[in-house]
């Protein structure tokens, strides 16, 4: 594939995807969405409207009862389809501790690495340097339950950062956070430069690390009209923070 | 809640490579599992309350671990005397004490205390992560090495799931008694805390997945043996075979 048309294969395209938890409501109803290479969205929807549902869809965690999902260009149907799509896409969980699973920081950030098929020296070194550029570099032998909750995050953010995904979905990244390393994941949204998805209930972040901001209603997913009236383009002290104007 | 207080420490013990000490503590509790005779098993409680010294643990806390097990000797103290019948010693009322009850009781606390301060100055001295590296070294099977690690990852996060569920029935005035409320309350408590782990498990899995987890682990930890555990081994191999010795060729 040359660098053109890879420029215009959609890295995740679903169409007409419908979902259902068994015996609830339809979460998801003839959604679509198509997510080009360096799109930075955010997610901006009420609870229970699918926000997560739909990360999971997209990671292949929940069957679709309708509809199709593309990973960039090719349809994913059976779990190998998705687990070659999981290598390129990370997904950061809401809860932090269902993500952080081996006794030591380091072993779980060399979890996604040796999956991979790196030798273990590789994935030591690729997870400290991932590790480092958190500025997490002293947690490496920290068992993982006993962190707080906010280094918990940041450490989920490095397991998922160690595998060098094309895609980040990130799910209410922000909740739980004090104030510190709230402003260490806008930092690192913002330098990334990854293609991302991100739920958020938080309007100022997600208008600082999107260029679109999208809502979900009615179990569908589309561009955030009012939000997008917001948008504009200034300068000035501490400008690339999170803030408010007081105009608004 | 689990706290692992033997763990921290820098004796002779704790510095022996963790594969070493777990080989060492299994072969050795087998040895002293399967031996009857008092000279072998005083022998093999000499050699544990030596290595419980060499790593320098706090001996109160040690003797309120053995403690623990002690309670379930006790049983077989008031059982097995007047059970086990050979040699009368004593008749108390319609109950006989017999001599060959008495030994055998006596020969399961000696063996009992021994086998768990053995397992107590070389594998508590470890991380249990450590523990679940060596067992994964030592080709035990992949599933048990995981489920022993998953499940102490897992059980702090299960702990503040139950804290998180009692505080919340105690703010609203649950005082435990002898009810049926209370006890429907407890069956509550105890089922959600069923529901909450296995969708926890399923988050869990789920991020796994995401992660590349195709149902093999890879293990990160590297051991190096210096030539202490060499030591160590030899040392321990003369130990079992003394009380093998002790056990199968009595001096008379």
């Amino acid at each position: 594939m040359n660098s053109e048309s890879r420029e215009n294969t959609p890295v995740i395209r679903l169409s007409d995807i419908c979902y259902s938890y068994p015996g609830g409501p339809q979460v998801l109803k003839n959604l679509d969405l198509c997510v080009m290479p360096k799109d930075r969205i955010g997610i901006l929807a009420p609870n229970g409207s699918g926000k997560t549902t739909l990360f999971h869809l997209i990671m292949g965690l929940l069957p679709p009862d309708q509809g199709t999902v593309e990973i960039f260009g090719k349809p994913a149907v059976t779990e190998k389809d998705f687990a070659g799509a999981r290598k390129r896409i990370g997904l950061l969980f809401q809860d932090a501790d269902d993500q952080l699973f081996c006794p030591t920081v380091i072993e779980d950030v060399a979890f996604g690495p040796l999956n991979m098929g790196m030798s273990r020296r590789d994935a030591l070194e690729t997870s400290r340097a991932t590790l480092s550029f958190l500025g997490l570099s002293e947690f490496e032998d920290r068992i993982t339950y006993k962190l707080s909750g906010g280094e918990k995050k940041l450490v989920s953010l490095a397991t998922v950062l160690a595998m060098s995904p094309e895609v980040l979905l990130l799910d209410e990244p922000l909740t739980g956070l004090d104030h510190d390393t709230r402003i260490k994941m806008f930092s690192v949204l913002r330098d990334l430069d990854l293609t991302h998805m991100v739920i958020s209930h938080d309007l100022d972040f997600l208008t600082a690390v999107s260029n679109e901001v999208y809502t979900m209603k009615d179990g569908k997913i589309m561009p955030d009209e009012d939000i997008h009236l917001h948008r504009h383009e200034h300068a000035h002290i501490l400008g690339h923070m999170p803030h408010k104007h007081k105009h608004q | 809640m689990l706290e692992e207080p033997f763990a921290a420490g820098n004796s002779v013990i704790h510095r022996l490579d963790p594969r070493f000490r777990t080989a060492a503590a299994i072969l050795y509790c087998i040895i002293v599992a399967s031996v009857y005779s008092f000279p072998a098993l005083g022998l093999a409680l000499a050699v544990s309350i030596v290595m419980i010294r060499l790593a320098r643990l706090e001996l109160k806390r040690v003797f309120y671990r053995l403690l623990i097990v002690n309670g379930f000797v006790a049983f077989l103290w008031l059982v097995l005397p007047f059970t086990a019948h050979g040699g009368v010693v004593y008749q108390l009322g319609p109950l006989s004490l017999h001599e060959k009850g008495l030994l055998l009781a006596a020969a399961i606390t000696i063996k009992s205390n021994a086998i768990l301060m053995a397992i107590i100055a070389l594998t508590a001295t470890m991380p249990l992560a450590a523990l679940g590296h060596a067992m994964n070294r030592l080709r035990f099977p992949e599933k048990l090495v995981y489920l022993l690690m998953l499940t102490y990852r897992y059980i702090f996060v299960l702990e503040q799931e139950y804290k998180k569920i009692i505080r919340a029935v105690r703010i609203r005035g649950f005082i435990p008694q002898t009810s049926v409320h209370c006890y429907k309350t407890y069956a509550y408590i105890i089922g959600m805390l069923f529901v909450r782990a296995s969708a926890r498990a399923e988050r869990v899995y789920g991020a796994m997945k995401c992660r590349g987890f195709t149902g093999k682990f890879y293990s990160l930890a590297q051991f190096r043996a210096s030539w202490k555990n060499y030591v160590f081994s030899c040392l321990i191999t003369i130990a079992a075979a003394g009380i093998i010795v002790l056990e199968y060729f009595p001096h008379e």
